[in-house]
């Protein structure tokens, strides 16, 4: 739920996890945008949520630069357009640093979707309302990292994914300067192409 | 969800989990989340321009890279289900037909017709002539008809023609889906839903239909033939589940589908008993049956059936298990990998069904029997290198009656009526003892927790006195639960259909009721359930789309059940499916499967994974089968439905 902080400026929590994507990993299968799809839906099952009036929005893209699949979601910002051009304070910071929207206080302005630099905001039409990631608050972590085939989306501090990045970058450099490595260690990624 | 509701099951998973075996149920997990554009049916791969798929929610594409709409590519995807079930199953049936052939030629010694009477009732039924010529003429002859079913025929197929209600025959001309052919009718599938050609979703879905009812035909001359060469199959007694190895044997499993192998297996088997003792093991061997080989063996010879498709790896986990010979469909190629765990071989012997990791011995009905003892052969190696403190046999077996083919339940009941075998059913179906008819049938799934849609269902249908028959894996859950015991009758039946049971078990002489469900083979056996309800039918005058009859396939996994479950509904019988199929993405497609076709077959699809509430929609249909036939409707029925 959206707690009482106020939207810009607010202190976040010690490292919140937040969605990071590999891009090198992404396949575009588009799992992550029918999960997102599924966990916004009434019934939360595929096969309810495609029967459903109006029909569930998903709050995750999938975007093909060239041939290159890219997810883009909300990066929950720490300086947060979106929020600060909220002008009935319907989207706000909640205590954890998560950029929530209230679907009850929102007037569908379209302010955040203007100001969103990642175009991850929608206008849900039928509601008039907009609609935007809020990572999935019944589950344990969201439904697009859960339901990414390839591990492309990541729920993770800051610090741990950076790294795994690290790490990666590493193990590539130290097998260019002749080091034998007998693997990528920690949590790692095991694919060098991916060290983006 | 729990992986089985079968005790044997969850104990062999314990011994894979153990052992660092990774199973079916494992593999499962490690794919999830399934793709959600493949189980909606809205993903295409039918050209090199895609794969496209379709947003279930209108935010992304709508329409593949050619035009194909979700309705369009549901339809195609569909079809080409059920082409690969009728090519399975047809497969099997001309296998069968090449064996026959074979044997009248001469060229395979080691078979012969084993039920001179049945090969004469298909002979006369197909137009074979059959007075006064040496039964291997005939035999040649039946085999070249059914060869000919295959081909691209100038008249609609014998083997569907003559088996089913004239009522159908009229209905399927007018639609334009009498089949010409079997193999023509498959490629006729496969032309229609390249790319490019058959854009109509219902357009595809007669095809489809035309399909379904080639495979219909394709079981029913493999069982036909496979009555003929090794035996109408006659009520036994044998048993089930993993229990059945036997620690002092060398347990062999045959596992597939055809009796072309396994039959010969059996019979070799035992002239090599005593070789199998001079190995050291006291009890000989010991086969088991596993799948639908399984069920062909377990009919005609009693052979104990160890475990259905879903669990087979668990034959192996045993660690007694010296080999399994394998013939095809519903093989998992896992089963070599865990038997490189074991001192199991692990034979296949079809020369289109090979498998990395396996030993490979080509099986020909010419030397059949030198095959067969090469095969076990293999097995008597294996046998001193079973690690014995690695056998772990669960204990659990269940007496499951077996055999249970037309031509045994027709002479069943004609022990209570000699003059009018059909008359004590169709009365006691008349008079509401038996509510109505359910036939079981299909896989086990992954996805559903192994055998509890089955037993739930049984137990549900039963207490309101539906009589339940049972094929391939229904037969497998049936036999693994005890519902093939008389038993179960005393457990479950309403009254109705225990004092039926009963009255034709004491006609026969088992001094109690028949088994709660008939046993009536493996899965290209189910059109034995089809002729008794076409007989039915005959016998009433009326068609196959009036009676109180239903089928179920409450955890089906494979193409083949795919299209068994189509000719069903084509045949015009109310259809459960307990594992949603990969049609929900169109909803035009969806909505004539489970709507739009009863208008004009006169069956339908339901699909419900909750096997409570599948069994309210099923009584329901049966119940509203009955109103239309003005049959009474007992209270406890209607208040259910």
């Amino acid at each position: 739920m959206i707690g009482t902080d106020t939207a810009a400026g607010a202190a976040r929590s010690a490292a919140p996890q937040e969605i990071y994507v590999v891009p090198a990993r992404c396949t575009g299968c588009r799992s992550c945008e029918m999960a997102c799809a599924v966990e916004h839906s009434q019934s939360k099952s595929l096969f309810g949520a495609i029967t459903e009036t109006p029909l569930p929005r998903r709050r995750i893209y999938v975007e093909a630069v060239d041939t290159v699949a890219v997810p883009v979601a909300c990066r929950h910002c720490d300086e947060a357009f979106c929020a600060n051009a909220c002008i009935t304070g319907a989207i706000r910071r909640d205590s954890r640093g998560f950029v929530l929207l209230d679907e009850t206080r929102c007037i569908g302005c379209n302010s955040c979707i203007m100001l969103c630099p990642f175009g991850v905001i929608q206008k849900e039409e039928t509601r008039h309302v907009a609609v935007k990631c809020d990572l999935c608050p019944d589950l344990p972590g969201p439904a697009c990292v859960a339901a990414c085939p390839t591990d492309a989306l990541r729920f993770q501090e800051a610090g741990d994914f950076a790294r795994s990045r690290r790490r990666t970058a590493a193990v590539v450099g130290a097998a260019a300067a002749g080091g034998v490595v007998a693997g990528p260690g920690g949590d790692a990624d095991p694919d060098p192409a991916a060290a983006d | 969800m729990e992986r089985s509701t079968d005790r044997a099951t969850l104990y062999g998973l314990e011994t894979a989990a153990r052992e660092g075996i990774t199973t079916i149920w494992d593999r499962y997990e490690a794919q999830l989340p399934q793709c959600n554009f493949g189980l909606l049916g809205v993903c295409c791969r039918m050209c090199l321009q895609g794969p496209c798929r379709i947003d279930p929610f209108g935010e992304g594409a709508t329409k593949g890279i050619c035009g194909a709409t979700a309705d369009t590519i549901v339809a195609r995807n569909l079809a080409r289900f059920i082409a690969g079930g009728t090519a399975a199953h047809s497969g099997h049936a001309k296998h069968l037909a090449h064996t026959m052939l074979k044997m009248a030629d001469g060229k395979a010694p080691d078979y012969a017709i084993r039920d001179e009477a049945k090969l004469k009732a298909v002979a006369t039924r197909v137009g074979v002539p059959v007075d006064g010529r040496p039964i291997t003429d005939i035999a040649r002859d039946v085999a070249r008809a059914g060869l000919l079913e295959f081909s691209e025929r100038e008249e609609p197929l014998a083997w569907l023609e003559t088996t089913i209600t004239p009522g159908r025959k009229e209905l399927f001309a007018k639609l334009g889906i009498l089949p010409m052919g079997i193999d023509s009718t498959i490629a006729e599938v496969m032309h229609a839903t390249t790319y490019g050609v058959d854009a109509d979703p219902v357009n595809i879905l007669l095809t489809a239909l035309k399909c379904s009812l080639s495979d219909y035909a394709g079981m029913h001359l493999g069982t036909d033939l496979s009555d003929a060469l090794f035996g109408t199959p006659t009520p036994r007694a044998s048993g089930a589940n993993l229990g059945t190895l036997r620690a002092d044997s060398i347990n062999v499993a045959v596992h597939g589908h055809n009796p072309v192998l396994s039959d010969i297996i059996c019979e070799v088997a035992e002239e090599m008993d005593d070789e199998a003792v001079a190995a050291g093991a006291p009890g000989g061997f010991n086969l088991v049956g596993v799948c639908c080989t399984g069920m062909e063996v377990q009919m005609r010879h009693g052979i104990p059936w160890a475990t259905s498709s879903l669990s087979q790896e668990l034959v192996i986990t045993t660690g007694a298990l010296e080999a399994m010979v394998v013939d095809y469909q519903c093989i998992q190629p896992s089963v070599a990998d865990v038997a490189a765990c074991y001192h199991t071989r692990v034979i296949t012997t079809m020369s289109m069904a090979k498998m990395p990791g396996a030993t490979h011995i080509e099986f020909t009905e010419e030397h059949a029997k030198d095959r067969a003892r090469e095969i076990l052969q293999l097995a008597i190696e294996a046998y001193p290198k079973r690690d014995p403190k690695r056998v772990d046999i669960p204990n659990i077996t269940s007496t499951a009656f077996a055999g249970f083919s037309t031509e045994a339940i027709v002479a069943a009941l004609a022990k209570v009526d000699p003059d009018d075998p059909l008359k004590p059913l169709v009365d006691n179906i008349a008079n509401g003892n038996i509510l109505g008819v359910c036939l079981f049938a299909g896989c086990n799934d992954v996805k559903a927790t192994q055998d509890e849609n089955f037993i739930v269902l049984a137990k549900a249908l039963a207490k309101e006195n539906v009589l339940l028959l049972a094929t391939g894996c229904a037969s497998g859950a049936f036999g693994r639960h005890g519902i093939f015991t008389q038993e179960a009758v005393a457990e479950y039946a309403g009254e109705g259909l225990k004092a039926v049971l009963t009255a034709v078990g004491e006609a026969n002489g088992l001094g109690g009721p028949l088994p709660l469900a008939l046993h009536m083979g493996s899965c290209v056996d189910n059109t034995r359930a089809a002729d008794v309800a076409v007989a039915v039918a005959n016998y009433l005058g009326v068609d196959l789309d009036k009676l109180p009859v239903v089928a179920t396939a409450p955890e089906e996994a494979m193409e083949k059940a795919v299209s068994i479950g189509t000719w069903a509904v084509t045949m015009g019988l109310p259809t459960h499916v307990g594992v949603v199929p990969p049609v929900l993405g169109s909803a035009a497609v969806a909505g004539l499967l489970t709507e739009g076709i009863k208008d004009v077959t006169g069956g339908w699809f339901i699909v419900e994974p909750d096997p409570a509430e599948a069994a309210k929609q099923l009584i329901a249909a049966i119940v509203e089968r009955r109103k239309g036939l003005n049959l009474p409707v007992p209270a406890s029925a209607a208040a259910r439905a």
